[in-house]
């Protein structure tokens, strides 16, 4: 049996639902000197600000069980050096729609960012951009606009105005009603929602009774967050009618599909990427077989009933 | 950077805390002394970044071969890692950071390593000394029963001196003490440093800053992936931001900012 992977994301067609996600990725060059990038669905590049920015103290990184915390804390060059040193490199190395993954303090900054990116020369490598809204890493912005319907929906309808491309907006998990924040997104114009961003979480070093991360919390990634996951993406694609994608703790093409039938129009996969730097080329190489073994024909037909 | 499956040939205890793994497989990415592996753990998400502390090769082309690390019991992983038997088959990535520079080493190179950060110091003695060039080697240790690899050093023709915190062996203090007691200390031409950040501060006051002598040290950050992604490691440098994964984790004294 031939299967097919290929999806279709906010009228992109993609060969396979597979998308590194921010910040596991950066901007695309490391990867590419490993295998060719180009078998990816798309990848989404690291999240990018207004100005440059060096990131939190470290450590910023701590291990969990089936996991990691991390809080680097949007580390970029800035939108400027992303679009003249950036965008022409990846350029060389892929040749498919990016998904460029937008962060900011204000309303005015993702604007600006979105803005700059769009009226660049590199425009036409851009697919989608992914307004990050959820970063938890940040003080006084990122994930303050993703824990409110009313300023989601503000940073949306800004954000709307300033580009053509397809807006996939990116939620946090650290919130009591994902179901709100998403139908605010969708109402504002929104063509999509990914989700979800790190969970808020903390560790402590027995040695010296303090927490390990320099930013004291960070984000918890990787197989543990799965579940929750999966959840959310079940609640909100039940609830929207644009596509999600669905990303937390993906790592393995059987963990592809899961995510495909709690409705995921494609994932992203995050964590998985720094413990196996292969990890999505391997997931897409062997999705085909686990396709067979469960008797799928159309990846972009899996989701549940 | 190489994936590889590494066999376990060897899981020795040096001393109460510190074990010395030797293990078979690819080599070919292993090039500079300073490099270091990432290996993965059954039952741990994160990899464990290891520094090389020697490699042979056991075919003509340099590829197959066995690597030789060194590491202390800190945690729970390198507590499973000690308990290794040999056969054990392991998933890891070799040929990460950029590693020691030894052009720069010239006619008299000083190295200096602070207990679990001699390792890598050993590969650079053993290269400089396959180029006819003899490092005079200062290591420091808590005490005289952590003690490890000083015959290895003298071995490789290496002038060693030691220092121990408690006085139990060689002089009593820090490596910088061992430096201030060593003769003709203004001769040396480059010097490779290793070691816990404490030290590593300290072999740049006095070496660096007191005694004029220009080096390359080597830092210690927790990581996420260990070549270069995730941006969990970057520390500030003179020449901006760097991972200590990927563009180090060996830096030069110039470059350094201290925070």
């Amino acid at each position: 049996m031939g299967v097919d992977t290929g999806v279709t994301l906010c009228g992109i067609a993609l060969d396979n639902p597979v998308i590194p996600a921010s910040g596991t990725f950066g901007y695309g060059y490391e990867f590419a000197e490993l295998y060719d990038i180009d078998c990816l669905g798309s990848f989404s590049f690291k999240g990018t600000t207004l100005e440059p920015r060096l990131g939190n103290d470290t450590p910023r990184i701590a291990e969990c069980p089936s996991g990691m915390l991390n809080s680097v804390g949007l580390q970029n060059p800035g939108v400027d050096a992303v679009i003249e040193r950036e965008l022409p490199r990846l350029r060389e190395v892929f040749h498919k729609p990016v998904m460029a993954n937008v962060s900011g303090f204000s309303v005015d900054e993702y604007c600006e960012v979105t803005r700059r990116l769009s009226e660049s020369g590199a425009s036409d490598q851009i697919g989608w951009f992914e307004i990050n809204i959820s970063c938890p890493n940040v003080h006084g912005g990122g994930m303050s606009f993703g824990t409110d319907p009313c300023m989601a929906s503000d940073v949306v309808k800004a954000v709307r105005k300033v580009t053509d491309k397809a807006l996939i907006i990116k939620l946090s998990p650290n919130v009591t009603d994902i179901v709100a924040i998403a139908k605010a997104c969708e109402d504002a114009g929104a063509d999509g929602i990914s989700l979800i961003n790190t969970v808020m979480g903390m560790r402590f070093d027995l040695r010296t009774g303090k927490p390990v991360l320099a930013n004291v919390t960070g984000g918890l990634s990787g197989p543990a967050v799965l579940p929750l996951a999966l959840r959310m993406v079940y609640q909100v694609s039940n609830a929207v009618a644009i596509p999600v994608v669905g990303m937390g703790g993906i790592s393995s093409a059987e963990d592809v599909i899961e995510m495909m039938i709690a409705g995921a129009s494609a994932v992203e996969i995050g964590a998985a990427n720094l413990v196996n730097p292969y990890a999505c080329r391997d997931i897409i190489n062997k999705l085909p077989e686990v396709m067979q073994k469960y008797g799928i024909e159309r990846l972009s037909e899996v989701r549940h009933g | 950077m190489k994936q590889g499956i590494f066999t376990v040939v060897e899981n020795t205890k040096l001393t109460p805390t510190t074990w010395r793994m030797r293990l078979e497989g690819d080599v070919s990415e292993v090039a500079a002394p300073g490099q270091f592996i990432n290996i993965s753990l059954e039952g741990h998400f994160l990899r464990r970044p290891i520094s090389v502390c020697d490699v042979e090769y056991t075919d003509q082309f340099n590829r197959e071969g066995i690597l030789t690390i060194i590491y202390k019991v800190l945690g729970q992983g390198t507590e499973e890692m000690s308990s290794l038997e040999n056969g054990k088959l392991l998933d890891v990535l070799t040929g990460l950071g950029n590693g020691y520079d030894l052009k720069d080493a010239g006619e008299r190179p000083l190295l200096i390593g602070g207990g679990v950060g001699i390792p890598p110091l050993y590969l650079a003695a053993r290269r400089l000394a396959d180029r006819g060039v003899c490092s005079t080697v200062i290591l420091g240790f808590n005490s005289a029963d952590e003690v490890y690899y000083v015959d290895e050093f003298r071995e490789l023709g290496c002038e060693v001196f030691t220092a121990t915190a408690d006085g139990s062996e060689g002089v009593k203090g820090f490596v910088t003490d061992a430096f201030a007691s060593v003769p003709d200390r203004s001769g040396f031409t480059h010097f490779y440093t290793c070691g816990p950040e404490p030290m590593l501060r300290a072999v740049y006051r006095e070496v660096y800053e007191g005694a004029g002598i220009k080096g390359q040290m080597s830092f210690e950050e927790r990581m996420g992936c260990g070549f270069g992604a995730c941006m969990g490691c970057s520390i500030r440098t003179k020449d901006g931001s760097k991972r200590v994964c990927k563009d180090g984790p060996v830096l030069r004294t110039e470059e350094i900012v201290w925070e």
